[in-house]
């Protein structure tokens, strides 16, 4: 049974108590926080297993008050509910805290959005197979805008190398190293669909992953407890995990950031592309789109008759991948 | 041995009905620490040793959670591995009490009456590997409060693995309790009643064979996956858990017969080796059919079972597990088939191992790794498990075997009278 949280429920800062206050419980009256009984329940039964450390940082007595500072924020960011269940208040407070928190860490400042969705807006995307030469320059714009980790070679986008003559992924090659285009091959670049009717967040044993309300499918990173079933269940090979601690050069990091988007991921949580949603909640084109030199990527809001891809959608003869499955992928492919 | 009792209601009972059971069980506790920490040399050496490969088991996991889930086999496109494998293996023998359980609270078949303990604690010891097997898999388990049903949030009923969640801990709550209170009757000199445990135990029938469906479910309701996607995912999880488990208790039920003075029947064993051989005709039938429908013409969806049987494009690494995991089962089934040979222990004995290694293949390697290979757009990336996969896995495995020794000792020692309640303790209505 889905447990609704309320707002209450969650994790809040709050000005430390007055002193002598006997009516909140210890763990309260320790941290400054305002938590409620499960809540409580909670802290309590995890403090063992990930709080030790930070309990221990947050009330030596010989900290500095940064370092006590920064054991709090991680507390309640250990502590903090499923994004999607948080009012506006709270988004704003947790992505507070990952700016402080990374300010700590890095002595550079980042800004990390909660913004929303905007109104009567649902992305869909095209890809125009006739253009694509096989450049991949789509690939490292969105390595680089989305902070993707370095030292595993993670990337959202494939591309494969078919030869002329048929579809056939099992035939075709996305780890190619020579001149492109080449002689007698074409190129399908595939990443997330953002199905309409997605496999991958049905099976979330956490509700971790959904779909938002323009259609893009994302991930609370600090919610997902890393069982992959989501990996599972996707059938186009769309999510990554992050096998050990993500590294981004620090002069290479985006600070352009978004809490459901490129900001800093942990080890042992899923993420996948977001249709830049950093990006595309403000209005511009995702980062492949932008660095297509052949423009063979468009990207537009179906809910907009006058949108380029709603023209593609009306004058192409386009296809989907998969078809069979039902997932309704939002990303079709057309040729001129 | 204290007389006090420990809380007492004042509301609703008397000092005396509740004193009484608090201080029996206080020193049903005592008793049977003391039964779990002594014993033969063998005893403290079989202990000793699993001990060891618990430690290695927990070394071996705190350097997965220093560095992550790199240092297993693992990666995006196979992205489960032994431990799920495990994780599959071990519900089917959880589920496997069932066949002692149904004969001797349904049936009221006196024959098993004795083995149904043991079966009862190598369910629990099993569902305990299993839910360690899932701990060890996930990238947060800091984080796993957040499946925690109230306190977190619980995808129920889209995902099946919140499902898997719901029935793997009802089941071992069925599983703890229930033969804890027959145990503690018996240790208090009492008859249990079966007003209470005849419901639960029909409830755990119930809930033993919804316990391997889900699991099973939880692969066949991938559409992305045709390996797993397919109607006979179910049937065929149980037909091997009724295969590998009792195989399994068969032999657990031997040792303890010939350790201890708790003597199971022949008769208990020849009626559980006959389970054994229908469900394993009934797994090679099922074998059959699907390597049929995989190869008599062949499609994409058909790419993993030509992968796993024949290998693909020069990759090969289940090849030479699936087809020893399909050799010794059908010799396992062939011997048993035979009468003959199925009623001498020796023979017996060689089909029972051989049947619990073949399917613990088959179930592992043979069904959860090929659903990956070849990924969503046809390519080929192998897994191989590390060293640090097997340790950890052996930890888990010793850890089961660890707390199946204890609870089965102890109950084996209360059955044989060897621990009971002390006079002072046994209360008002003691009939003994
Ligand atoms: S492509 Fe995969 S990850 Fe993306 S929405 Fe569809 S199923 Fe989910
Ligand atoms: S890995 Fe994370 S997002 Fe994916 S199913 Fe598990 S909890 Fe949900």
């Amino acid at each position: 049974m889905r447990v609704n949280q309320s707002i209450d429920d969650l994790v809040q800062i709050q000005p430390a108590p007055p002193p002598g206050d006997a009516s909140r419980n210890p763990v309260e009256q320790l941290l400054g926080l305002q938590v409620d009984r499960r809540t409580a329940v909670a802290m309590a039964g995890t403090a063992l297993a990930a709080g030790a450390g930070l309990l221990n940082a947050a009330f030596n007595p010989f900290g500095t008050a940064e370092s006590k500072e920064k054991a709090k924020l991680e507390w309640a960011e250990f502590f903090q509910g499923n994004f999607r269940l948080m009012s506006s208040d709270e988004k704003q407070d947790t992505v507070r805290r990952l700016e402080r928190l990374y300010e700590m860490e890095s002595g550079k400042s980042i800004r990390v959005s909660a913004d929303g969705p905007r109104e009567r807006v649902l992305y869909g995307y095209a890809f125009n197979v006739s253009r694509c030469e096989g450049y991949m320059d789509c690939v490292r714009a969105c390595v680089q805008e989305n902070n993707q980790d370095r030292s595993s070679n993670m990337a959202y986008i494939r591309i494969h190398e078919h030869e002329k003559g048929e579809i056939n992924f099992e035939h075709a090659s996305d780890d190619f190293y020579h001149q492109v285009p080449a002689a007698g091959h074409f190129y399908i670049g595939t990443q997330c669909y953002h199905c309409q009717n997605p496999p991958c967040t049905k099976v979330c044993p956490t509700q971790a992953t959904w779909m938002e309300p323009d259609g893009i499918v994302v991930v609370d990173y600090n919610w997902c407890i890393g069982c992959r079933y989501c990996m599972a269940a996707c059938p186009y090979d769309a999510r990554r995990f992050n096998w050990s601690d993500p590294s981004v050069p620090e002069e290479e990091l985006n600070p352009n950031q978004h809490y459901l988007g490129n900001r800093m991921r942990k080890k042992g949580v899923v993420e996948k592309c977001t249709f830049c949603i950093q990006r595309s909640r403000n209005g511009k084109s995702p980062a492949c789109v932008e660095a297509c030199p052949t423009g063979a990527r468009i990207f537009g809001n179906l809910l907009d008759p006058d949108s380029e891809i709603r023209w593609v959608l009306a004058n192409k003869k386009v296809f989907r991948l998969k078809e069979d499955l039902g997932t309704e992928p939002k990303l079709w492919y057309f040729m001129d | 041995m204290a007389t006090q009792p420990l809380i007492t209601d004042p509301v609703t009972a008397s000092p005396a009905s509740w004193g009484a059971p608090l201080a029996a069980l206080r020193e049903f506790v005592v008793d049977a620490v003391d039964e779990a920490t002594h014993g033969s040399r063998a005893y403290h050496l079989w202990m000793a040793t699993l001990t060891l490969i618990m430690c290695c088991g927990a070394y071996a996991y705190s350097t997965q959670l220093s560095t992550g889930l790199a240092v297993t086999g693992m990666h995006d496109h196979v992205s489960w591995g032994l431990y799920i494998s495990n994780f599959t293996f071990l519900v089917g023998v959880a589920a496997a009490a069932v066949v002692l359980v149904l004969p001797t609270y349904v049936l009221h078949d006196v024959a098993f009456k004795k083995a149904v303990l043991i079966g009862e604690a190598m369910a629990v010891a099993a569902v305990v590997m299993a839910i360690g097997f899932v701990v060890v898999d996930v990238g947060g388990p800091a984080r796993l409060w957040h499946v925690t049903p109230m306190i977190g949030v619980f995808n129920w009923p889209q995902s099946l693995l919140a499902w898997d969640i719901v029935v793997l801990n009802v089941y071992l709550i069925i599983n703890v309790t229930v033969p804890f209170y027959i145990l503690f009757s018996h240790y208090r000199n009492r008859e249990p009643d079966p007003r209470f445990y005849v419901p639960a135990m029909l409830m755990s029938i119930l809930w033993a064979v919804s316990l391997h469906l889900v699991t099973a479910f939880l692969f066949a309701g991938l559409a992305a996956r045709p390996h797993w996607n397919n109607a006979l995912m179910g049937p065929r999880f149980l037909a091997t858990a009724f295969t590998a488990g009792p195989a399994l208790m068969i032999l657990v039920l031997q040792v303890i017969s010939k350790q201890t003075a708790y003597k199971i029947r022949t008769e208990t064993i020849a009626k559980m080796a006959l389970v054994v051989t229908v469900a394993a005709q009934i797994t090679v039938v099922m074998t059959i059919s699907e390597m049929f429908k995989e190869f008599y013409f062949p499609t994409h969806h058909s790419m993993s079972s030509q992968y796993l049987f024949f290998g693909l494009d020069g990759h090969h690494a289940l090849r030479p597990w699936i087809w020893t995991a399909i050799g010794i089962i059908v010799l396992a089934t062939a011997i048993l088939s035979i009468h003959k040979l199925r009623r001498n222990p020796w023979t017996l004995n060689v089909a029972c191992v051989l049947l619990f290694i073949g399917i613990l293949i088959e179930k592992g390697l043979g069904t959860v790794v090929p659903g990956f290979i070849p990924e969503n757009w046809g390519k080929i990336h192998e897994y191989v498990p590390t060293s640090t996969e097997l340790v950890v896995s052996a930890g888990i495995w010793a850890g089961g075997a660890f707390l199946f020794t204890i609870l089965a000792k102890v109950g084996v020692a209360v059955e044989l009278g060897q621990i009971r309640v002390s006079p002072a303790n046994s209360g008002p209505g003691d009939r003994a």
